[in-house]
C-alpha cells in the first residue's frame, strides 16, 4: 500500500500506491497502512523529512465510498475518519518537514492529507484534480479539510471552494493557494519536494504556530462580511434541500473560532449529521453508485463485441443535428451532416463551429464535419441519426434515403423525443438494426441519451448504440418503447401538474416558487414556455389522433387556450406564460389571473411541491410498471440528468422510497380525490407498499 | 401604583453619520455626558437623587462599548451613587429605556431615572458588533435573516408600494421638518452640542435637505438591489414569501432614514419626586409595550405593538392626536397608516428620520421628546411614540399631556 525509501539526504519518498485497488483511496486497510508506515519512517535514523509522493495516475482520490456504505453506519465510518484524522494530525506534527509531491489528481480525503502536509508541491499536467469535491456527494470534508483550508488560505477564500467542492488544475489550484508551487514534471517535481524538506527548518503549520487566519477571523469585520451573505447563498442555491453546504459553513465558523483540535471535534459532528442525512446517500446511490454501474455497462447486452465508431451520417441539421454533429466530431468521429438542401447543412456546421468556438481544438472538430445535401455522402457511415422534423412521413422519407447508402450492418437511429420506434422502425428496411437514440437540448451540454429499444431492436444494436453514446463521453440509459419513452412521458407529468395548479387558482409565482424550491431546475410554467406551448400542443393532438380519444389532461387543455384562443406560443414567440421583454427579465404574465383566478385560500409552499414533485413520482411508477424503465437506478439517474428532477432525492424512485411507499401511496389517493388522475397510482405501487418493499434496498 | 411622569426631555441635534459630519469629532461618552449634564441643569436635580442612568445603545463595542451609560452618568459628574446600565434593544433601545424607567417607577420607586441614549454611527459603524442573528449561518438560515433593507422593500412588494409612493413620502418627511424648523418647533429640546472650547460645534439637524423633490429622489439607485440579487437575500425572502414572484427595491438613500450621529436623556419619576424639587409634570407615561412578530419582514411591529399598547392603555386609535412612527424606511410608516387607518396628518408631523437620521440607540428617546414638544405646541391630550425593530419586534409608548 505504502512503500518508503530513504535516500542520503535524509528524506524519505513514501509511495501511495494500493496497487490491489484500481485507484488510491482510504479505507480501513489503507488508512491503518498509512499510520503504520509513517510510524516505520519517522523511526529511521537521521530522517530529515518526508515527500508523499504517488507514482500512479490519481495521487489520492478520497474516501473509498464503496467501503462507507451504507453511510448511515456512524458506528464504522466515524471511526474510519477519527483514524484519519489522528494519522493526518500524527503527520503534521511529527517534527520533520512534509512535502505533498501531487503527481496526480488528490481530491477529497487525497487533498486532505495534501493539507495535512507542510508543504503542496503540484506537477504541472492539466489532467490533475485538486480539491474537496464532498459537498458534491452530500457530505463535508470529514479529515480537516473545512478546519485547515481556511487557516491556510483565509476565510474568504477558502469558503466558495469548500461551499461548491469545486476542484481545479494545478495552475488555478496554485492561484488559489491550494498548492504552493508547481513542478514541470515528475523528477522536477520530486527534486522540488526534496529540495523544499532540506531547506525547511520549522517543520510546523500555521495554526500550530500563531493561530492567526490569513485575512482575519471569524469575529472580525471582514468575518462578517464573508458570513452573513454566505447563509444567504447557500440557501438560494440549495433550498435548504442539500444540507453539506451549510454544514461547511458551520464547521468553518464555529470550528474557526476555537483552537484547531477542537475544530475538528465541530467538522466530525457535522460529518456525521451529514452521513446521517437521506441527501447523502440519495447523492451517491444515484450520482455516484449508479452513475458508475451505467457507465460500466449494466445495461448493455454483455456479449456483443465493443463497437467503435469512425464515421456517422446525421439527418436534419437543425439544432438537435448540429449537436449530435458537435458531440461526435469532438470525440473524433467523422460526420456527415446531411439536410434537404446544401444552405441549411451549412447552417448546420455554422451552429457546430458557434457551439465549438471556445474550444482550442475547434478547427479540428470542424474539419470532421461534412454539410452535404446529397445522400451519396453518407456511403461508409456506421450509424445514421435521424433528427429531421417530428413528423413520421418525413422521418420515413430521410430514413428510407439514406438507407440504400449505408452499409447493411449500420445502425439507423431516430432523435425523436415522442413518437414510438417501433412505429417508425416499420418504415425501415432492417428494423433489428433500428433504435431510438434520445438527445436532450442543448446536446453539448446534456450528459443523458435514451436509447429507445424497438420490438424488433437486437442486442447487437442496443450494444453498438450504449458504445456509440459512451464515445461521446455521454450517458446512456436503456428503455423499452412506449409513447414518450421514460423521460419525455414522466417530464410532461411536472409540466401538466403545474398547469393543473394554474387552473385550480394557485397563485402563479407560488406554482413557480414550489417547483424550483421542491430542486426543480426551473417552475413548470417557465418549463412549459421554453419548450414552447404550440409544440406541447402538437404532441396533444399526435397523441389524440394516435389513440383515437380527446387529451383531457390540464396541460391540453391550457395550453390549446393559450394557442389557439390567446396567440400565446411560449418562449420563442415572445409570450407564453410569460412576457419575454427585450432587455429585461421575464416576468408571469399580468393577464394570468383574468384567466385563472387565484382562488381565496391558496395552499401551503410544501402542499405545492407534493402537488408537483408526486405526479412524476406516479408516473414514473407507471412506466416502471409498464416496463419501460427496467430499474429504478436507471430511472433515477435519467431522471435526474433528463429532465433535472430534484437531485437531492437521488432521482424519481429514490425519492418514493424516501417519503416511504405506504406514506407515499397513501398521499397520492388522497390527492387523487381532490384533484385527480395525475394522482393515480399504479397496482404495483399498492402490491410494492402492501409489502414492505423498496425500489433501492438501501 | 406611582404613576411615571416626564419631567423633561433633551437632544442633540443629529449630526451627519460620516467623517465630514460635524459631530463626528465629539466621542459618544462625551455626547451622552452633555445631555446628561443639560437633562440634571435644566431641571436642576441633585443626582442623589437618580437611581439609574439608563441609556440605549446599540453597537455597544469600542468606546462605546463596557456599559457606557455608567461612564456617561460619572463624567458627567453624576453622584457616584448613581446606577448606570446600557440596553440594547437595536432601534427601540432608546425608548426601551424609557419604558424601564417608567416601569420601576410604577413598581413603587420614588427615585428619578435619566433614560436615553447615545450613538455615534460615524465612529462605530452599524452592524460592526457581528452577532449570531446575522453571521452564524445556522442562526441566519434557521430565522432567514435579510438585512433590514431587503425587509423594507419586502414590505414594499407585498403592500404593492411603488417607488414614487415611497419617494411622494420621503418629501413629505422632508418638507415637514423643514417647516418644523422654520416655527422653531424643536427648540425646547434641542441642546446645541460643544466642543472643548465651549463653542458650539452643531445646534441643527445637519442631514436636512429642505429642497428635497420627487424629480430628484427618483434618480437615486435603489440601494439593496445588489444585497439582495448578489448577496442571496432576495432568494431568502422569496422562500418566505413563495408567492412573490420578486422583491421590488424601491428604497434607497433619500427613502430611509439618514445615518447620524446623536444622544438624548429624558428625565423620569413619580409625582413626589418632581415635587420634591420643585419640577411640574410635563407628561404621564400612559401605556407601553413591547411585541415581534415575523423577523423577515422585521419591520412591520409598530403595528401589532400599537395594538398592543391601546390594549394596555385602554384607549381607542383615535384617541391618539399625534404619532411619531420612527421612519426607518419610507414603506415602514407607509404600512403602519394603511393597517391602522391613520391618516398622515396624524403621523410624524413634524418629518422624521428620513429627513434628520436615526442615531440607533437614542431614536426612540429622540422621538419621545419630540411627541412630548408637539402635544404641548398643540394643547393635545394623547401622542403614541412606536419604532420597528430588528427581529421583528415593535415598541410603543403612550404620552399624555398633563
Amino acid at each position: 500500500m505504502f512503500t518508503f525509501n530513504v535516500g542520503e539526504s535524509g528524506v524519505a519518498v513514501v509511495t501511495i500506491a494500493m496497487s490491489d485497488l484500481p485507484v488510491n483511496v482510504w479505507n480501513e486497510r489503507s488508512i491503518r497502512a498509512f499510520a503504520e508506515t509513517l510510524e516505520e519512517v519517522l523511526a529511521r535514523p537521521g530522517l530529515r523529512g518526508i515527500v508523499l509522493r504517488s507514482g500512479r495516475e490519481t495521487f489520492l482520490a478520497g474516501a473509498d465510498l464503496k467501503s462507507m456504505w451504507p453511510l448511515g453506519d456512524l458506528g464504522k465510518n466515524m471511526t474510519l475518519v477519527r483514524d484519519l484524522s489522528t494519522a493526518l494530525r500524527r503527520l503534521e506534527t511529527c517534527g520533520v518537514p512534509v512535502a505533498a509531491a501531487i503527481d496526480g489528481s488528490a481530491l477529497g480525503g487525497g487533498y486532505e492529507l495534501c493539507l495535512a502536509c507542510h508543504r503542496r508541491l503540484a506537477k504541472a499536467d492539466d489532467a490533475i484534480r485538486i480539491g474537496l469535491p464532498e459537498t458534491r456527494l452530500g457530505l463535508i470534508p470529514g479529515a480537516g479539510g473545512t478546519q485547515r483550508l481556511p487557516r491556510l488560505i483565509g476565510l474568504r477564500a477558502a469558503l466558495p471552494i469548500l461551499v461548491e467542492g469545486k476542484t481545479m488544475k494545478p495552475e488555478a489550484a496554485l492561484a488559489a493557494g491550494l498548492v504552493d508551487q508547481v513542478a514541470g514534471s515528475d523528477d522536477e517535481l520530486l527534486d522540488a519536494a526534496t529540495a523544499w524538506v532540506l531547506a525547511t527548518k520549522d517543520p510546523t503549520q500555521p495554526w500550530d504556530r500563531d493561530g492567526k487566519i490569513p485575512g482575519g477571523g471569524v469575529q472580525t469585520p471582514a468575518g462578517y462580511q464573508t458570513f452573513m451573505p454566505a447563509a444567504a447563498l447557500v440557501r438560494e442555491k440549495t433550498h435548504g434541500n442539500f444540507p453539506a453546504p451549510l454544514a461547511v459553513l458551520r464547521a468553518v465558523y464555529e470550528g474557526l473560532q476555537v483552537p484547531f483540535d477542537r475544530g475538528m471535534q465541530i467538522e466530525a459532528k457535522l460529518f456525521a449529521q451529514c452521513l446521517a442525512s437521506p441527501v447523502a446517500a440519495n447523492t451517491i446511490r444515484t450520482m455516484f453508485f449508479g452513475l458508475n454501474e451505467i457507465h460500466k455497462g449494466a445495461a448493455r447486452p454483455q456479449d456483443v463485441p465493443p463497437a467503435t465508431w469512425r464515421k456517422v451520417g446525421v439527418l436534419g441539421a437543425g439544432m438537435m443535428g448540429s449537436g449530435i454533429a458537435y458531440a461526435a466530431a469532438s470525440r473524433g468521429i467523422d460526420v456527415v451532416l446531411k439536410d434537404v438542401d446544401a444552405a441549411a447543412a451549412e447552417r448546420g456546421k455554422d451552429a457546430v463551429a458557434k457551439i465549438a468556438a471556445r474550444r482550442p481544438d475547434a478547427g479540428k472538430i470542424l474539419a470532421r464535419i461534412v454539410p452535404s445535401a446529397r445522400a451519396e455522402d453518407l456511403a461508409g457511415c456506421e450509424m445514421i441519426i435521424e433528427a429531421v422534423f417530428e413528423d413520421r412521413e418525413v422521418k420515413a422519407r430521410a430514413v428510407r434515403e439514406a438507407e440504400e447508402r449505408i452499409p447493411n450492418d449500420a445502425v439507423v437511429a431516430s432523435n425523436t423525443s415522442t413518437l414510438p420506434i417501433t412505429g417508425l422502425a416499420e418504415t425501415s428496411r432492417r428494423p433489428e438494426r433500428f433504435i431510438g437514440l434520445h438527445f436532450f437540448s442543448p446536446v453539448d451540454k446534456m450528459p443523458l441519451v435514451e436509447i429507445i429499444r424497438g420490438r424488433k431492436t437486437s442486442d447487437e444494436t442496443i450494444a453498438h448504440a450504449f458504445d456509440f453514446v459512451r464515445a461521446l463521453g455521454k450517458t446512456p440509459i436503456v428503455v423499452n418503447d412506449g409513447r414518450g419513452f421514460y423521460t419525455s412521458r414522466v417530464f410532461s407529468a411536472y409540466v401538466n401538474a403545474g398547469l393543473m395548479c394554474l387552473k385550480e387558482g394557485v397563485v402563479p409565482a407560488l406554482i413557480e416558487n414550489a417547483g424550483r424550491l421542491a430542486g426543480m431546475p426551473v417552475g413548470p410554467l417557465a418549463v412549459a414556455d421554453e419548450v414552447s406551448l404550440d409544440l406541447i400542443l402538437a404532441i396533444s393532438k399526435q397523441t389524440e389522433r394516435d389513440l383515437g380519444r380527446p387529451d383531457d389532461s390540464p396541460a391540453a387543455e391550457v395550453v390549446r387556450l393559450f394557442v389557439e384562443k390567446l396567440g400565446r406560443r411560449g418562449k420563442k414567440g415572445g409570450k407564453g406564460f410569460y412576457d419575454y421583454p427585450q432587455d429585461a427579465k421575464k416576468t408571469l404574465w399580468r393577464g394570468l389571473s383574468d384567466h385563472f383566478a387565484p382562488r381565496p385560500a391558496q395552499p401551503s409552499l410544501d402542499e405545492v411541491k407534493r402537488l408537483l414533485l408526486h405526479p412524476q413520482a406516479v408516473e414514473a411508477a407507471r412506466a416502471f410498471e409498464d416496463k419501460i424503465v427496467s430499474s429504478a437506478r436507471d430511472g433515477d439517474v435519467g431522471s435526474i440528468l433528463g429532465w433535472g428532477f430534484a437531485p437531492w432525492t437521488g432521482g424519481v424512485f429514490s425519492y418514493m422510497d424516501g417519503v416511504g411507499l405506504p406514506r407515499f401511496v397513501e398521499e397520492c389517493d388522497a390527492l387523487q380525490r381532490t384533484h385527480g388522475r395525475l394522482y393515480a397510482v399504479p397496482e404495483l405501487l399498492r402490491t410494492m407498499a402492501a409489502t414492505n418493499r423498496r425500489f433501492h434496498a438501501t | 401604583m406611582n404613576d411615571a411622569f416626564l419631567y423633561d426631555a433633551v437632544r442633540t441635534p443629529r449630526g451627519r453619520g460620516k467623517p465630514d459630519g460635524a459631530l463626528h469629532a465629539i466621542r459618544p461618552v462625551d455626547l451622552a455626558r452633555q445631555m446628561l449634564v443639560a437633562v440634571r441643569d435644566r431641571s436642576g436635580i441633585d443626582t442623589r437623587r437618580v437611581e439609574d442612568v439608563i441609556l440605549g445603545c446599540v453597537t455597544a463595542i469600542g468606546e462605546q462599548g463596557a456599559n457606557i451609560a455608567k461612564t456617561a452618568a460619572l463624567f458627567a459628574g453624576y453622584d457616584e451613587i448613581v446606577g448606570g446600565v446600557t440596553v440594547n434593544r437595536f432601534c427601540g433601545s432608546g425608548l426601551e429605556a424609557v419604558n424601564q424607567a417608567a416601569a420601576r417607577v410604577r413598581a413603587g420607586s420614588d427615585d428619578l431615572f435619566v433614560a436615553g441614549g447615545v450613538e455615534s454611527m460615524s465612529r462605530i459603524p452599524i452592524g460592526s458588533d457581528g452577532g449570531a442573528w446575522a453571521v452564524d449561518p445556522e442562526v441566519a438560515t434557521m430565522t432567514y435573516f435579510v438585512p433590514q433593507g431587503i425587509s423594507a422593500d419586502l414590505i414594499a412588494t407585498l403592500k404593492g408600494y411603488t417607488r414614487d409612493e415611497v419617494d411622494a413620502y420621503a418629501v413629505a418627511s422632508q418638507r415637514r421638518a423643514a417647516e418644523a424648523y422654520r416655527e422653531e418647533r424643536f427648540a425646547r429640546s434641542l441642546v446645541p452640542v460643544t466642543g472643548a472650547d465651549g463653542a458650539v460645534v452643531l445646534d441643527r439637524d445637519e442631514l436636512m435637505r429642505p429642497d428635497t423633490t420627487a424629480e430628484g429622489l427618483a434618480k437615486l439607485q435603489p440601494s439593496f438591489a445588489r444585497t439582495g440579487s448578489e448577496g442571496g437575500f432576495d432568494a431568502v425572502a422569496i422562500e418566505k414569501y413563495p408567492a412573490l414572484e420578486g422583491i421590488r427595491h424601491v428604497h434607497h438613500a433619500g427613502n430611509s432614514s439618514g445615518i447620524v450621529d446623536g444622544a438624548a436623556a429624558i428625565l423620569i419619576g413619580s409625582e413626589r419626586a418632581g415635587r420634591d424639587f420643585g419640577l411640574k409634570p410635563r407628561a404621564r407615561i400612559a401605556a407601553y409595550a413591547v411585541t415581534s412578530t415575523d423577523p423577515t419582514t422585521m419591520l412591520t411591529g409598530p403595528v401589532p405593538v400599537t395594538r398592543k399598547v391601546l390594549g394596555a392603555a385602554g384607549l381607542p386609535i383615535d384617541a391618539i392626536e399625534i404619532f411619531e412612527v420612527n421612519e426607518a424606511f419610507a414603506a415602514v410608516v407607509m404600512n403602519f397608516m394603511d393597517e391602522l387607518s391613520v391618516p398622515h396628518e396624524k403621523v410624524n408631523v413634524n418629518g422624521g428620520a428620513i429627513a434628520m437620521g436615526h442615531p440607533l440607540g437614542a431614536t426612540g428617546a429622540i422621538l419621545l421628546g419630540s411627541l412630548l414638544d408637539e402635544l404641548e405646541r398643540r394643547k393635545a391630550r394623547y401622542g403614541l411614540a412606536t419604532l420597528c425593530i430588528g427581529g421583528g419586534m415593535g415598541i410603543a409608548t403612550v404620552l399624555e399631556r398633563v
